[in-house]
This record gives structure tokens, C-alpha cells and sequence, in this order.
């Protein structure tokens, strides 16, 4: 049984973003996930599996108690770090199609400012920075800003990228998240002038370079496209989907070429194989971005572009809302929050239901794509479509 | 006085390389059946699959790759030593590590900058002692 248009995205939730919360990581999740799934029509007693999140901390047993599941029949944990969603869906669509599952929760997020937060060394450890940890965190490469402006760093040396060019990334961003009221960043404008003016955080990426330390989780429920049909929503088919493992995996520095991402490439080859498309048939790109560079080197992994080509084309305004291929019409992790790249899940599917406000409602959009990006270049992507 | 630098404890496949720089030696592993040097260290070799290695002694020589100059400090260990050229090394035998350059490196730090190892002893945050292979420019400083 092929993948294929053969699972759907039937509902989507998510909790405020914002900067400091009381709350728990799990209470945000099970927030979400109720609120996916009154948005699919369903109940807690309708899933029989669950995706919990590695980097949130998160079991099986978290839903299994609160939500009362008392007869799951599937759960399975993926640890690709900010790609573990969209490989997520791909294991929850696998499920499916085999008949092991047939309604699946993934929930993800966490309390990436007031708890979870890498900034100030609390985020997640798990075995795979275990080479990092003893051969690069001594000399101070702690943290993901310090591994992402290698990458940029280099990039800028090869091709002549620029700051400012970075800058087009992030301003873009602000603008879009200025047409979304739950952005964290709503009614804050940012000019090129202001990100050039932001400090330095770790050369050659500026604070307003580098994504929001977010609190916030969201939930997407995932069943066959034949039950979908009966569900409260239209259904977002999922295409195609696809994940692609970093080579060698123990740190960025180990890169063949630290700036390119050929495992976003192999992902992105399987999604689209798979959904039958190119980059062309899309209408709107959604990249889980750490960091501004990383769109560059999505579209150039993605094959939008050449290599080193991604700084002139983001400063002639492809991106934009207008532009050519629009890119994160929400605001991305930038200027909408960091929720381990669900949130651009969520925007997608907000995009092909037409549900979004008027103002950044991207025309006739049915087709897109869905890019993830965690740890040291794990890369998955979804192709999503309203219609097959 | 800063805090101890942060490092995972050393274990049996990598106590090797940290035994040799406290000599003042920079090894990385070499396969015994293809010959190839790999680091970070791993139990077997990724080209021929071997698992005999021996510890292979470097020139020390190299450039760098890639870097970033770090102006927050994220951890106390680099709360008065930001900003901090931190440096991808290309050594002359084509493997990778990673080192902070000293701080009269940071304002000239770039890309093919030419590189030679020296070594600091050091005590971690969790109080061991160790010594660090690190690397500065070769240029006059």
C-alpha cells in the first residue's frame, strides 16, 4: 500500500504562544491535543495512537493517562530533534496504511522561554550530542545560534552571502506575523534597518537572525483520508512525505559541507517522488527555520534555487507574501514562535482550508510544502494538497 | 574567577585522545585495515566497517574551516571571556575539530586562517583536570 494521498490532517490545535507561562509542558500539549481534536470532530476515546515529543520530554504514558486512552494500539517516539514532527506524521501515516492504527495524535512544543530553553543551557539532551558534549561544548560551542552561524559563516565565504541579505529572511517574517494576531511578534514592525542595528549574538547571525525562545505546543490528528470524508473538516491530504538523516551525525563541524544541507535534499526528493510533484506545482513554502539562513539553505537543498543563489533571491522579494514562493506566510519560528515546527504544520493546513485572515490568505493555494529541520541537519518534509 | 568549562566525562573509546594531548600529543584514530582517519572517535570505521585502530600522532597544522565570534556567553565558564572566537580547524590531514582561539585571535579570525595546536591544562566545571588541545593563529601576533 503506497503512502500517498492516502492519510489526512483532519485537526489542528494549538495553545497561545508567548513568552512565560505557568503552566506545564504536558498541560500545554494536552491543551492542544483537545483542541485538535474537537477541530477534527473527534474525541479523546477516538485515538488509538499517539507521537509524544523527545525534545518536549514527552510519553506515551503523559495522554494515556489525562486523556484516559484506554486501549492504545500504537505510540512511537522519533528523536531527529526539530524534524521529529513532520517524521512523526510520517510514522503515524505508515500506521495507518499497515492497519496497526487509525486515528493518531502528534503533539509537540514546549516551554522553550520559561522552561526547556537552550539559550541558558537547559534544553533537551539526548546521546546524540554526546560528541558535541565532550569535544566542542569545552571550548564553548554550546549552543545551536554557535552551530547555525558556522554554517552561515561559511556560506557567506563560498557564495557572498550577506547580513543583509539574512536580514531580507527575518524581515519578511516580521511582516507576515504583523497580519497574524497570534504571533508573538503582531504589532512589533521590523525594518532591514533594525536587524542590522540588533546585536550580536554569535557572528554572523543577530538577535533578530535567530528564532523565538517560545512557550506553546500545538497537535495535529492524523487518520485515513476514508474517514476523513466524514470528519468536521476538509481534509489536507498528505502527498508525500519524507526524512533525511545528517552524515556524519555528531556534529555540524563534521560536515562534508557545512553549508549545504543534503539530507534536506534526500527528504525533499522522497516527499515529492512520492506526491508526484516539483517545486513548482507548490504555492507556498513552510520551513521550520532556527535561524534565518536556514530558508536560505532550504531553498537551495530544495532545489528553488542553486547553490548559493538563496541570498540574492530572498533580497529581490521572492519570499514575500507577493513574491514568487511565498515562505511562511505565518511568521515561522522567527516572528510567530519557535513550536518545534508544528506551527508551520498548522499554517499549512490553515492556508488549504482557506481559513487564515483575508491578509495573508495565499491565493489559490492547494499545494505546499512543509520542511523540518533538527539537530545537526536532519531534515523531514511533507508534501500537503486539498486535493489529490 | 569564571566557572569550570562544561565536558562530558571521557569514556573507555575516548580516553585516548585526552591521555595523549595531557603528553601534549594530538591523535586521532586511524583504521588498521584501510588506513583512514576518523574523528570524532567511534568504535568502527565507516568506509571498510574495520574495528582494529590504532591512535595516529598529527602535525597539528591546519586552518579553519569555519567559525563564529560568540558576544553572549552561554554558559559561566565564558561569562568574562565573550566575545570568543570559536573555530572549525581543518587540520593539514583532513580531519575536523573544534577549538576557542585565544582572545588576541578574535578581532582577525577568518576563514583559511592558518592555525597550529598548543595545549592548556584546565579544570571542568565538574573538577577534573584535563588538558585541552587548542588552537591560535600561526600569524605575528
Amino acid at each position: 500500500m503506497l503512502v500517498a494521498d492516502q492519510c489526512a490532517i483532519v485537526g489542528i490545535g494549538n495553545t497561545a504562544y508567548t513568552r512565560g507561562t505557568a503552566r506545564s509542558t504536558v498541560e500545554l500539549h494536552l491543551e492542544a491535543s483537545l483542541r485538535a481534536l474537537a477541530d477534527a470532530g473527534l474525541t479523546p476515546a477516538d485515538v488509538d495512537g499517539v507521537m509524544p515529543s523527545a525534545t518536549a520530554g514527552r510519553c506515551a504514558e503523559d495522554f494515556i493517562a489525562n486523556l484516559g486512552l484506554r486501549d492504545l494500539a500504537f505510540s512511537s517516539t522519533v528523536h531527529m530533534g526539530g524534524s521529529s514532527f513532520i517524521a512523526s506524521v510520517q510514522s503515524a501515516c505508515l500506521a495507518i496504511t499497515a492497519g496497526v492504527a487509525s486515528c493518531v495524535l502528534i503533539p509537540a512544543g514546549r516551554r522553550g522561554y520559561s522552561g526547556e530553553r537552550i539559550s541558558t543551557g537547559q534544553g533537551p539532551v539526548e546521546p546524540l550530542l554526546n560528541a558535541v558534549r565532550e569535544f566542542e561544548a569545552p571550548y564553548g560551542n554550546l549552543v545551536a545560534v554557535q552551530w547555525f552561524a558556522q554554517a552561515a559563516q561559511r556560506h557567506m565565504h563560498l557564495y557572498g552571502t550577506t547580513s543583509e541579505q539574512l536580514g531580507h529572511v527575518a524581515v519578511s517574517a516580521r511582516a507576515n506575523a504583523n497580519l497574524n494576531p497570534q504571533a508573538l511578534m503582531h504589532g512589533r514592525p521590523m525594518t532591514l534597518a533594525d536587524h542590522q542595528n540588533s546585536r550580536m549574538v554569535s557572528s554572523p547571525f543577530r538577535l533578530f537572525d535567530c528564532s523565538l525562545e517560545s512557550d506553546g505546543a500545538g497537535a495535529v490528528v492524523v487518520t485515513s483520508a476514508e474517514r476523513a470524508r466524514d470528519l468536521a473538516q476538509p481534509p489536507v491530504l498528505i502527498g508525500g512525505v519524507g526524512e533525511g538523516h545528517g552524515y556524519p551525525p555528531t556534529s555540524l563541524t563534521q560536515k562534508p559541507d557545512i553549508a549545504s544541507v543534503p539530507s534536506l535534499s534526500a527528504a525533499a526528493r522522497r516527499a515529492f517522488t512520492m506526491a508526484g510533484v516539483t517545486v513548482a506545482d507548490l504555492q507556498c513554502l513552510l520551513i521550520h527555520e532556527g535561524f534565518t539562513w536556514y530558508v536560505l539553505a532550504a531553498l537551495e537543498a530544495l532545489g528553488v534555487v542553486g547553490p548559493g543563489e538563496a541570498g540574492p533571491f530572498v533580497a529581490d522579494g521572492h519570499i514575500t507574501l507577493t513574491g514568487s514562493l511565498p515562505v511562511n506566510p505565518h511568521g515561522g519560528a522567527l516572528s510567530e514562535g519557535h513550536v518545534s515546527g508544528i506551527n508551520h504544520a498548522i499554517e499549512a493546513v490553515r492556508q488549504l482550508r482557506g481559513s487564515v485572515e483575508p491578509e495573508r490568505q495565499i491565493a489559490d493555494c492547494h499545494q505546499v510544502a512543509v520542511v523540518n529541520e533538527g539537530n545537526f541537519f536532519d531534515a523531514a518534509v511533507m508534501v500537503l494538497r486539498s486535493r489529490s | 574567577m569564571s566557572a569550570g568549562r562544561p565536558m562530558l566525562e571521557p569514556g573507555a573509546l575516548t580516553e585516548p585522545f585526552w591521555a595523549a594531548a595531557a603528553r601534549h600529543e594530538l591523535v586521532v584514530q586511524k583504521c588498521a585495515s584501510c588506513g583512514a582517519l576518523r574523528h570524532y572517535p567511534q568504535p568502527m570505521c565507516p568506509d571498510c566497517h574495520g574495528i582494529e585502530y590504532a591512535w595516529q600522532p598529527l602535525s597539528g597544522r591546519g586552518t579553519v574551516y569555519t567559525f563564529t565570534v560568540s558576544h553572549q556567553a552561554f554558559h559561566p565558564a565564558w561569562r568574562d571571556r565573550v566575545p570568543v572566537a570559536i573555530a572549525t580547524i581543518e587540520l593539514e590531514e583532513g580531519v575536523r575539530m573544534l577549538s576557542d582561539l585565544p582572545a588576541q585571535d578574535v578581532d582577525r579570525v577568518h576563514i583559511e586562517m592558518a592555525v597550529e595546536v598548543f595545549f592548556e591544562d584546565v579544570v571542568t566545571e565538574s573538577g577534573r583536570a584535563v588538558t585541552l588541545p587548542r588552537f591560535r593563529s600561526v600569524e605575528d601576533s
